[in-house]
Parts: structure tokens; C-alpha cells; sequence
């Protein structure tokens, strides 16, 4: 498969688990959340400094339908990671050098 | 497992906090190893994957749920040291934006999912693919193994740092033995995801994939040898 086209569908798998998949996730406590109250430390967390924050909870402050409000900010949510991490990595690449594909990069074009 | 603020004390959260820009500071040197003009939009895309996988939460036994934490994923797909830096811009986002984890926790949480899980599924990948075939079909199924087991590690350090740190006065033993407990069952669907997600890549384009490209080049030898 073309890198392109295999890139493509890795995002498109990515946004489709964020911004309609999620909608269907448990909503029953987490491992940790539900040791938490289980065991009795549960009321020691405090709300996050940030649980202001417009998409605080995976919803979209403003958006009343929950289905659009937690799928937009999945999708938010994926494209400031996508920028960040792969800004990262573009950075922090070793460029032209190629030579961990030296042989094996037949892949691209088949 | 996001660790929100509160459940530990200040001076565990700053250690932690220490730890885990320690940590990144490593595995920025060491992502330069792993990442290329080829391999770093396969590694961009795999935080993207893992923050979009961690939103589903998936129901266990007795009303708890768990999510895919994604360490051995993402170090399967893209190398230990990318893994480290993809799941520390998941966190960073999740605790900036969605309020998921706390601004305080997130050196813990960098440090539980970030480092602990990334090297504990490491190192049974590891491990397990040095006594395996050498094939990359084994890649998948190891995968899945050092997924398993690196949910209840994490687990099994968040109890470590709550018997230092914890602010309540609970017991701690019963805390330790319930977070390894729960996770070794959260583990299970770590490992199923893990699975299908590294298979299908393999299936795919192996020679993307950072703990298969070493099997690739040494059956591309045999072929040459077979030919001459």
C-alpha cells in the first residue's frame, strides 16, 4: 500500500474512533476512579485547573447535543495532537539520510 | 488512569514531575534514532490514534470500564522512545484541554502511562520476540502479551506512589491489590486492541513498523542467500 494512502486511512480510523465512536464508550468509573471510591480515596481528587476549559470532559462548551458536542471535540482534540506530536517528530527527525529504509522501502511502491 | 489532582501529595507530584521531564529529555535523544523522513508521520499519526482510542472507554466485569492506555502500541509502531514523547502529548493535551487528568498529576501521569508502561511492554516485547520464530507474524501476538502486562505494571506503580504519596488515609494494600487486580482485567482489552491495531499495520506496510522492521531486513537476507 501507498504511504499516502496507508497515512490516510490511519487518520481516518483516528478521527472516526473520536468523533463517532466515542459517543458509544462506558460511562461507568474508570480502573483507577472505581478503586478509588471502592477503597475510600475517591473524595480526595480535586476539579482540574482547567475544568473550564471549553472542551473540558470531551464536550464542547455551548454544544447541547452530546453526540455533536463529544464528537467535535474528539476531532478538536485529534487534530491539536496530530500537530503537536507530529510537529514534534518532524523536528526531531533525522533528515535525507534515509538509510533505515535503504532496501526495505519497496513498500511504496507496490 | 488518568491520576486527577489531589490524590497525591505535593512532594510526590513534584518527583514525579522530575521523573517525567527526565524522561522526555531521554527519549527526545532517543527518538532521533527511530524517527526518519519515513517513520515520523507514522509516529505523528500514532499519538493521534492512541488520544483517539483512549476516549472509548470499554465496559469490564462489575461497573468499572477501562481504555486502551496505547504505550505498547505506540512503541511497537514507532519505537520506546517515540512512544514515550507520543503519550506525553496525549496526556498534555487531555490535561490542558479536556481536563482529563490533573494539571498537577500530569509528571505522574507522564510518568504511569508515559515511561512505566511504554518500558515494562517494551521489554516483554522484547524479550518475548527473542525466544520467539523469527517472523513477523509473531510480531502481533508479542504485542498483545507485553500489552497485557504493561496495564497492572502502571497499576502496580500508581500503588507504589500512593503508599509514598496518597493523601487519604487509606490502606494501602488493599488499594495495591485492587489497582493490580481491576487491571490485569483492563489488560485484556489492551491487549485484543493492540493486537488487531499492530496486526493490521503489519499485515499492511511491515516495513513502517519499528519492532518489525529488524525481521524484515533478516528475511530479505535469506531470500538474496537463497537466490545466489
Amino acid at each position: 500500500m501507498r504511504s499516502r494512502k496507508f497515512f490516510a486511512i490511519f487518520l481516518l480510523v483516528s478521527l472516526l474512533v473520536a468523533g463517532v465512536g466515542s459517543y458509544y464508550a462506558s460511562s461507568h468509573p474508570d480502573g483507577l476512579e472505581y478503586v478509588a471510591g471502592k477503597t475510600g480515596f475517591g473524595d480526595s481528587a480535586k476539579d482540574s485547573a482547567t475544568s473550564d476549559s471549553p472542551f473540558a470532559d470531551y464536550g464542547v462548551k455551548g454544544v447541547d447535543n452530546a453526540r455533536l458536542s463529544g464528537g467535535l471535540a474528539g476531532v478538536v482534540g485529534c487534530a491539536v495532537v496530530l500537530v503537536l506530536a507530529g510537529g514534534l517528530f518532524l523536528v526531531v527527525r533525522r533528515r535525507g539520510d534515509g538509510e533505515a529504509g535503504a532496501g526495505i522501502g519497496a513498500g511504496d511502491e507496490a | 488512569m488518568h491520576v486527577p489532582d489531589g490524590f497525591l501529595d505535593a512532594p510526590t507530584s513534584i518527583a514525579t514531575g522530575v521523573v517525567a521531564v527526565a524522561g522526555v529529555a531521554v527519549a527526545l535523544r532517543g527518538a532521533r534514532k527511530e524517527l526518519d523522513d519515513r517513520t515520523a508521520p507514522l509516529a505523528g499519526l500514532v499519538a493521534t490514534f492512541v488520544f483517539a482510542a483512549q476516549m472509548i472507554n470499554f465496559p469490564v466485569a462489575g461497573g468499572t470500564s477501562g481504555h486502551l492506555l496505547g504505550g505498547v502500541l505506540a512503541a511497537v509502531l514507532a519505537g520506546p522512545f517515540t512512544a514515550v514523547l507520543c503519550l506525553s502529548v496525549v496526556l498534555l493535551v487531555q490535561a490542558l484541554l479536556m481536563a482529563d487528568g490533573g494539571v498537577t498529576a500530569l509528571g505522574t501521569n507522564i510518568t504511569l502511562m508515559g515511561i512505566v508502561g511504554v518500558v515494562a511492554g517494551w521489554l516483554v516485547f522484547r524479550g518475548l520476540l527473542s525466544v520467539l520464530p523469527r517472523r513477523t507474524s509473531m510480531v502481533a501476538p508479542a504485542a498483545a502479551v507485553a500489552a497485557l502486562v504493561s496495564v497492572p505494571t502502571a497499576a502496580l506503580a500508581f500503588a507504589a506512589l500512593f503508599v509514598i504519596g496518597g493523601t487519604a488515609p487509606v490502606d494501602s494494600g488493599k488499594v495495591l491489590v485492587a489497582m493490580v487486580g481491576w487491571h490485569v482485567v483492563i489488560g485484556i482489552g489492551e491487549a485484543v486492541i493492540t493486537a488487531l491495531v499492530v496486526g493490521s499495520v503489519v499485515a499492511s506496510r511491515p516495513d513502517l513498523v519499528h519492532g518489525a522492521r529488524h525481521l524484515l531486513a533478516a528475511r530479505e537476507l535469506e531470500i538474496r542467500k537463497a537466490v545466489a
